[in-house]
């Protein structure tokens, strides 16, 4: 049992002209990420700096976990703000400071940019700067922009981690070698990688984000890191600023992705063939039973693909390679194609790939595709169920534990279960 | 700045999108970011709707912000308009696209697009959800009704009325213009338009042929209606048909309006919920305490109800409607209550456990707090949640609401009979406070007296003891004896027993509760 060569298994695709689209496009602003992000980040409160459209949007999206009392809000900006009636800075600092005495559980403080704040232009570094002279070292504060006119969806997280990489400290030089492995995944996820990792020998590794904000890792020429997610263009430049190095890899979806992603690191840390087939061999075989309750179902299954959180592209390929389905068109907000290329690398050429979104013409394009199911966004999902089409809602890629070998059926079964409810239901749209 | 973690109601335009997806044959081209169309699945998921709202957005980026954001909205009007060719178009701002001001209804008007042009000014950092709904209804019913004139009746025809404010996304909207329609269709009156709620700018330009106006959602389409009273005379009939009382006073003032009997009507055998109130079964609802909290129309119409129709006493009375907060202080006045006009929801969570009720009356928010709290809570307003589109016909207004009502608030309470039952069995080996549902009795040690006694897999099973004895911050203490006997009231009571013995004794200075303390304090907030 050996890890599938990368070279062998290529197809060769160069995604050589993806339809460019300027219209409509029907996805999340990168503020959406926090939903995930503060269920990451257990000591983390993400103050939106905004309007009251992101507050609707926040609770449109969170739907039930607005409930309880989140650990995150939006400090909505006002007519007098605008006006110039109060000094927007004063006023932030006082939410701030209501916030943080009602919240000593709070360790870091996020201030959010949003649409609104980016275009009055106010300054949220300079606000962090200020309020970290007062909160600092208890509680740290950061900021970042979610605004939707600078992220999409997925976005917003790239934009948190960059803040976060350039807040790591420094490694020292005689500090061994370490692995990063960088994106949010879910905690259950991470503890099995984490079981890997610890059987290959691996020591020193840790996660971004971490769990807790005191348990920000060190970085330096000798970190290795790794992306568990595609979406992640500006952390990755500002690691590399850093002086990290990537290692390169498939994302670790589907038994062969979660393989492939686990050779490159094993590779990069010299562990040995045989050793490596013992560790993940049971993961492996576990992954692939699970796989093969579903592969009946999505295999020779015409799948589209509608933008939503860039990991479209290693859907695609799990969706491709490991349960035969056919694939009709790769859409994606923003093509990284450093990244993304490993996961081409194992699609065939004529897979159809469109970046940025004209949703009306991508509607259109799916129509007359009719393909038997679609990925795409809740504001898309009941009119074409509507319509007679299938469609698994992709908000769930990020919501749902999908990463590594325990998780593969349970990815399967996100893109079966529509299908296969379908087949069992005897009421018609 | 304000800091806020769940709001009442969205932005305006989200106002305008309920009314632009409530009409046929109209479209809404929004100036807004990338992002904003999170709002779609409002209409998609909530509403289950079965098509895209009719909305169109240009969803700018920052690297348009240097080009040409104006020349985007343009192309965006101009396609949305040969897509979808609807008779009329919406145009207007959202937030951000408010700050760059560039002027949609103008350059909206540049492009000859043959139909008609309503461009939206909505405040976003001033108002809004209901004001923008409320604002947009208004200027489509100046746009298309304005200048017109009613087409001339023969002598002795039929009254006919127009229904005015049911939204996409309101509260029971699409039950309710059903069972309006049905009181009218008794009376013998037509209806000749209902708007927004399937209309099309074409119906809205007949708005003036009908004899007069029905509000159903005054925080939708008060303006409209004013502006129809005023521009064609056309009188409006204000009661909203919500519990008995006020659906025959709504059949009455239709009546008077129409010249036709109303009495037929009124005695309607569809009433159900009159004589549920009055059988005694329905004896134990009287007094129950009662928190209200929702938009104006809803709350004061719950809280009419719930004094007058089932016998409860109104403990709390709010409002997010503060457009509408004179009606809501009104109506607290009358029931003798403190208004409660605000959109914090922690507010309205505090003023909820100050109020010590039996019955929670919100939206899905005040939901949430009774659940934590453990208080029985029904439903009432907007804003709304997937449940509040039951599949089943479930309105609020007319005879079959009121009995919708009947179920819907009396159900989540303890029964009459039960109620007896369990004060009977309070103490029963098997029926008493600590015992699991007899379904989960296998589980754990169901039935016995107390968890102590019961060795499951050999470890004693956890024992919620309420706090008890702790002197915290100066509050009174308990004596064993008078802990005791609190613990053979009712479990459902117990928490307000000890939360008022406890304000009884801190408000006489006792530092020790002791039995009498207890009946004392009984005595003192006896009904």
């Amino acid at each position: 049992m050996s890890a599938p060569d990368i070279k062998s298994a290529a197809c060769g695709s160069s995604v050589a002209a993806p339809i460019r689209e300027r219209g409509q496009h029907e996805v999340f602003c990168g503020l959406t990420s926090i939903i995930w992000l503060h269920r990451k980040m257990q000591d983390a409160f993400f103050l939106i700096v905004g309007s009251r459209t992101c507050a609707h949007l926040m609770q449109s999206a969170a739907g039930v976990m607005i409930f309880a009392e989140p650990r995150f809000g939006t400090a909505i900006i006002e007519e007098r703000d605008l006006a110039g009636m109060a000094d927007m800075n004063d006023e932030l600092d006082q939410v701030v400071e209501r916030l943080l005495s009602r919240r000593p559980d709070i360790k870091m403080l996020v201030l959010v940019g949003s649409c609104p704040s980016e275009v009055i232009k106010l300054d949220l570094d300079r606000a962090a700067q200020r309020l970290n002279k007062v909160h600092a070292p208890d509680r740290r504060v950061l900021s970042y922009s979610g605004s939707g006119i600078e992220t999409t969806f997925t976005q917003g997280e790239d934009n948190f981690l960059t803040a976060l990489v350039r807040d790591m400290p420094e490694k020292s030089e005689t500090a061994p070698a370490s692995l990063l492995v960088v994106g949010s995944m879910a905690d259950i996820a991470e503890d099995q990688f984490t079981r890997i990792f610890s059987s290959l020998g691996l020591e020193n590794v840790a996660f971004l984000p971490a769990r807790r904000s005191t348990e920000l890792a060190s970085i330096g020429p000798d970190t290795k890191y790794i992306l568990t997610q595609p979406y992640l263009g500006a952390t990755v430049t500002e690691l590399e600023r850093k002086g990290a190095t990537r290692i390169e890899a498939p994302m670790p979806l589907g038994e062969e992705g979660t393989t492939l992603w686990l050779r490159a690191i094993a590779d990069t840390f010299d562990v040995q063939q045989d050793k490596f087939d013992a560790i993940t061999g049971p993961g492996r075989e576990r992954a692939k039973k699970a796989l093969t309750h579903y592969r009946e179902q999505l295999e020779g299954r015409r799948v589209f693909l509608f933008p939503d959180s860039q990991l479209e592209p290693a859907i695609a390929r799990f969706l491709h390679r490991e349960m035969g389905a056919e694939i009709v068109e790769i859409g994606t907000p923003f093509l990284h194609r450093k990244i993304t290329q490993p996961e081409f690398d194992l699609l065939p050429d004529s897979v159809a790939v469109s970046e940025g979104q004209d949703v009306d013409k991508q509607i259109e394009r799916c129509r007359a595709e009719n393909p038997d199911l679609i990925v795409c966004g809740m504001g898309l999902g009941n009119p074409f169920e509507a319509e007679g089409r299938s469609t698994k809602w992709s908000i769930e890629l990020v919501f749902s534990p999908i990463h590594g070998y325990d998780q593969a059926g349970d990815l399967a079964e996100l893109f079966a279960r529509p299908l296969g409810r379908r087949a069992v239901l005897e009421v018609a749209v | 700045m304000q800091l806020t973690i769940w709001t009442y109601e969205g932005p305006p335009h989200v106002g305008a999108m309920r009314v632009a997806s409530s009409m046929t044959d109209l479209h809404y081209v929004l100036h807004a970011p990338q992002g904003d169309t999170y709002a779609d699945l409002l209409f998609t998921m909530i509403e289950r709707r079965k098509t895209r709202p009719p909305v169109t957005y240009t969803t700018f980026q920052a690297r348009d912000l240097g080009a040409d954001t104006a020349e985007i909205f343009k192309t965006a009007c101009r396609e949305a308009v040969e897509r979808f060719k609807p008779q009329a178009v919406l145009v207007g701002a959202s937030c951000t696209a408010e700050l760059i001001q560039d002027d949609p209804g103008g350059l909206a008007k540049t492009l000859d697009l043959g139909i008609p042009v309503i461009p939206l000014e909505l405040p976003s950092y001033q108002k809004k959800e209901n004001w923008g709904a409320a604002e947009t209804f208004y200027q489509l019913v100046r746009g298309f009704a304005g200048g017109r004139t009613a087409e001339p009746k023969a002598e002795g025809a039929r009254k006919s009325c127009n229904i005015l404010g049911p939204t996409s996304l309101g509260f029971r909207c699409r039950d309710d213009i059903v069972e309006v329609q049905k009181l009218l269709v008794e009376l013998g009156v037509d209806v000749n338009v209902v708007a927004p709620l399937g209309a099309s700018p074409a119906d809205l330009t007949r708005l003036p042929n009908a004899d007069f106006n029905i509000l159903l959602y005054p925080e939708i389409a008060d303006t409209a209606a004013r502006w129809l009273e005023r521009e064609f005379k056309q009188p409006c009939v204000r009661t909203v048909p919500i519990g008995i009382g006020a659906t025959h006073k709504f059949i009455r003032e239709v009546a008077a309006l129409a010249g036709v009997d109303p009495e037929p009507v009124i005695g309607s055998e569809d009433d159900r919920f009159s004589w549920y109130s009055r059988s005694i079964d329905s004896n134990y609802l009287t007094g129950k305490r009662v928190f209200i909290y929702g938009d104006a129309t809803h709350a004061v119409a719950a809280a009419r109800v719930a004094e007058k129709e089932l016998g409860f006493k109104v403990c709390g009375l709010g409002t997010y409607s503060r457009e509408f907060a004179r009606d809501v202080r009104a109506a607290a006045k009358e029931y003798g209550v403190e208004p409660l006009i605000t959109d914090d929801h922690l507010e309205i969570e505090d003023a909820i456990i100050a109020a010590q009720p039996e019955l929670v009356l919100g939206t899905q928010m005040e939901r949430h707090v009774a659940k934590r709290l453990r208080i029985p809570c029904a439903v009432i307003s907007a804003p709304i949640h997937v449940q509040d589109f039951p599949a089943r016909y479930s309105p609020q207004m007319g005879f079959e609401g009121a009995n919708v009502i009947f179920d819907s608030w009396v159900h989540p309470l303890t029964m009459g009979l039960e109620e007896h039952l369990l004060t009977m069995f309070r103490d029963d080996f098997e029926f008493n406070d600590d015992a699991k549902a007899s379904h989960l009795a296998t589980i754990g040690g169901g039935g016995s007296k107390s968890g102590k006694a019961v060795q499951n897999n050999g470890a004693p099973e956890k024992v919620i003891e309420e706090p008890a004895n702790d002197m915290v911050d100066g509050s009174p203490s308990w004596a064993t004896d008078a802990e005791k006997e609190l613990k053979k009231i009712p479990f459902f009571v117990r928490g307000k027993a000890r939360r008022n013995t406890e304000a009884f004794a801190a408000q006489n200075g006792l530092a020790l509760i002791t039995v009498e303390t207890l009946y004392d304090a009984k005595a003192h907030f006896a009904r």
